[in-house]
């Protein structure tokens, strides 16, 4: 996804009742048949565009120059051998190229990129929720309020810091840019799950003579998990797809897959075998992870808010 | 030292490298909260700077230092510290190429964010009338999960163009069909204006499945018994679609169509991957880019970040007011 910030407003969609529930599953019974055909229809042509691009990445050099890929269905008609991996084994393992090593820079660079600001937000967000500090909603308004600035405007002077600090053309400015960039959309959803919890739990806790970090460990932290698991395929997608941040903060020895294959788009842009198949390296993880976890993906939309 | 900063080209050391900055996250995290847990009897304050202290450190050198930085950086020479008050600004706002750029910019967001919302709107309407529901919503849904740069290259190849010439099949699917159509290929990327308009075909092909997913979860959510009342008084098809669904989803909408506006006003991707702003094609947050790290006249790009900031204000505003809006409700 590109760079950008939500806009976010709070709950616009209340959870659907027992009653609505019955009545959809009344009307499941109405369907129409031209609804069905023109929701296939139309969810068919959204895909072709990747689906030409899939096949495009199995055939060898020469097919993909020769002809358009809709002609393999004909050929495997005609029993003719027509598709290879040779693509993905030279996008992946030619000096050239060598998107291997920009896949394993893809993933060093994810992992504490979610971890380190879920953590940091997840704190923030239980005192904004149960910690009852003066200035408490003023300070949260203002880090609802940052969401949504554009992160451009942060770019150079950081960039100027990380050179100062000779920290630069490293992964370290990277996990700490990301991290920053993700908190404030992290906080405020985070909150919004943490103040449904029942406060019957909390007081109990207190009852009990925990203190704060043992009710945060305790009895927060359990019943967030869907909620944790939301936030982190936001950030998973946002930082392995991103390319702003990448392309800024970074150097050549720790340029993820987004860069190497947009740049190829432009060195190499009629090299559509290695094209093909660099934009399928750089796609399928996120798609895994997305089909997988698609339900909490969709809850933690829900909850009012996206990463675009 | 050094080790810790560069791990050249060897994986094995950036995993290393990975799982040190993790656990050195952990370490520091554990001690704040030890502090914080060991003291008896400690103060709101005390426990409250634990908890969203490293939150508001991290924000306040991420966000709010770096954008006075950027602020300041706008009125400045090129990378000098030289002052020269609106000079930038007025460039931005005067030099047709500028104009040309902002004109994009306006383009996009006026035009992007609109067709998005409405394709979503649609087709929840539809899905909702539909069988194989939750295939045909997974595979609009899919381009979500795509980066912006495999969106940009996915539609590349369907705007791929090979000279009209006799032996020479087109293998771009969108110029075959002009062709099976009996017309002539076009050179899609470098026809002026259109060229615009086709790279906002792939932020609406992504877009779209976040819209349909939002506005499809608010129709489900109307209340039962306002759509009966409405049928009981005759109201079906399009007027029970305009005169109750529109209005029942409305903050929805606005929503949908703020959060797809945001997106479209930064858009620097797509744009990077598919003409690299060439062509007529620019908009600010590529120009940002180009003028900050290629041209190296930082003092124009800060005044387009600037910009961008500028424009987002209001919606800002909104958002807070609705935030507090909600809040009163609960």
């Amino acid at each position: 996804m590109s760079t950008t910030q939500p806009a976010v407003t709070p709950r616009v969609v209340p959870p659907p009742s027992t009653v609505n529930e019955r009545a959809r599953k009344a009307k499941k019974a109405l369907t129409s048949p031209w609804a069905s055909a023109i929701a296939v229809i139309i969810a068919i042509i959204w895909t072709v565009p990747t689906f030409g691009l899939l096949v495009t990445s199995f055939r060898p050099e020469l097919d993909i120059r020769r002809s358009g890929w809709w002609t393999v269905f004909g050929d495997a008609i005609a029993g003719e051998g027509v598709f290879t991996l040779a693509n993905y084994e030279s996008a992946l393992f030619d000096s050239s190229t060598n998107l291997i090593q920009f896949f394993v820079n893809s993933f060093v660079i994810t992992l504490p990129a979610v971890f380190i600001p879920i953590t940091v937000a997840l704190l923030a967000a239980y005192a904004f929720a149960w910690i009852d500090f003066k200035g408490r909603d003023l300070l949260f308004v203002a880090v609802f309020a940052l969401q949504i600035v554009p992160i451009q405007i942060t770019l150079i002077p950081l960039l100027t810091a990380y050179v100062d600090t000779g920290v630069n053309g490293t992964f370290w400015p990277i996990w700490l840019s990301h991290s920053m960039f993700a908190l404030p959309l992290a906080i405020f959803l985070l909150h919004n799950f943490m103040k449904d919890i029942p406060s019957s739990l909390v007081e109990a806790a207190r009852v009990d003579g925990a203190g704060h970090v043992k009710i945060f460990f305790s009895v927060m932290l359990p019943l967030l998990t869907p909620a944790i698991a939301a936030f982190a395929i936001f950030q998973f997608l946002w930082v392995w797809n991103d390319l702003l941040v990448a392309l800024v903060m970074g150097g050549t020895q720790t340029f993820p897959l987004t860069v190497r294959v947009a740049e190829m788009a432009g060195s190499r842009g009629g090299d559509w075998h290695v094209l093909s198949a660099g934009a399928f390296i750089a796609i399928v993880v996120p798609l895994i992870v997305f089909l997988a976890l698609q339900r909490y993906f969709v809850r933690g939309l829900l909850a009012g808010s996206v990463k675009g | 030292m050094e080790w810790l900063l560069h791990a050249g080209d060897d994986p094995v050391h950036k995993f290393l490298l990975m799982l040190i900055a993790i656990a050195l996250f952990i370490v520091v995290m554990a001690l704040i909260l030890f502090i914080v847990d060991r003291r008896r009897n400690p103060s709101k304050w005390f426990v409250a700077a634990g908890f969203v202290g490293p939150a508001l450190l991290l924000l306040a050198l991420g966000l709010l230092y770096p954008a006075f930085g950027t602020i300041v950086n706008s009125f400045q020479f090129r990378t000098s510290n030289e002052f020269i008050g609106f000079d930038n600004y007025i460039r931005a706002f005067t030099e047709p190429a500028f104009l040309l750029v902002l004109g994009n910019t306006a383009l996009w967001v006026l035009v992007a964010p609109l067709l998005a919302t409405f394709f979503g709107l649609v087709y929840a309407v539809v899905v909702d009338h539909s069988r194989f529901e939750k295939f045909a919503k997974a595979l609009v849904f899919l381009p979500m999960a795509i980066s912006m740069v495999g969106a940009s290259i996915i539609w590349r190849f369907v705007y791929e163009y090979k000279p009209d010439q006799p032996g020479i099949e087109q293998t771009g699917l969108l110029n075959q069909l002009i062709v099976w159509l009996g017309g002539e290929p076009v050179q899609f990327l470098l026809e002026r204006p259109l060229n615009t308009f086709l790279l906002m075909v792939v932020l609406i092909w992504i877009q779209t499945g976040f819209s349909m997913t939002l506005l499809s979860a608010s129709i489900r959510a109307i209340p039962t018994d306002i759509v009966e009342a409405a049928r009981l008084d005759g109201l079906s098809g399009f007027g029970m679609f305009w005169r109750i669904t529109i209005p029942s989803i409305r903050p929805a909408l606005v929503v949908v169509l703020t959060t797809i506006a945001m997106t479209t006003l930064k858009v620097f991707d797509i744009v990077r991957t598919m003409t690299a702003g060439r062509y007529g094609t620019s908009v600010v947050a590529n120009e940002f880019y180009e003028q900050s790290f290629r041209q190296n006249n930082a003092g124009l790009g800060a005044a387009l970040a600037v910009l961008l900031f500028v424009i987002v204000i209001p919606v800002i505003i909104y958002n807070v007011r609705q935030m507090r809006l909600a809040e009163e409700v609960r």
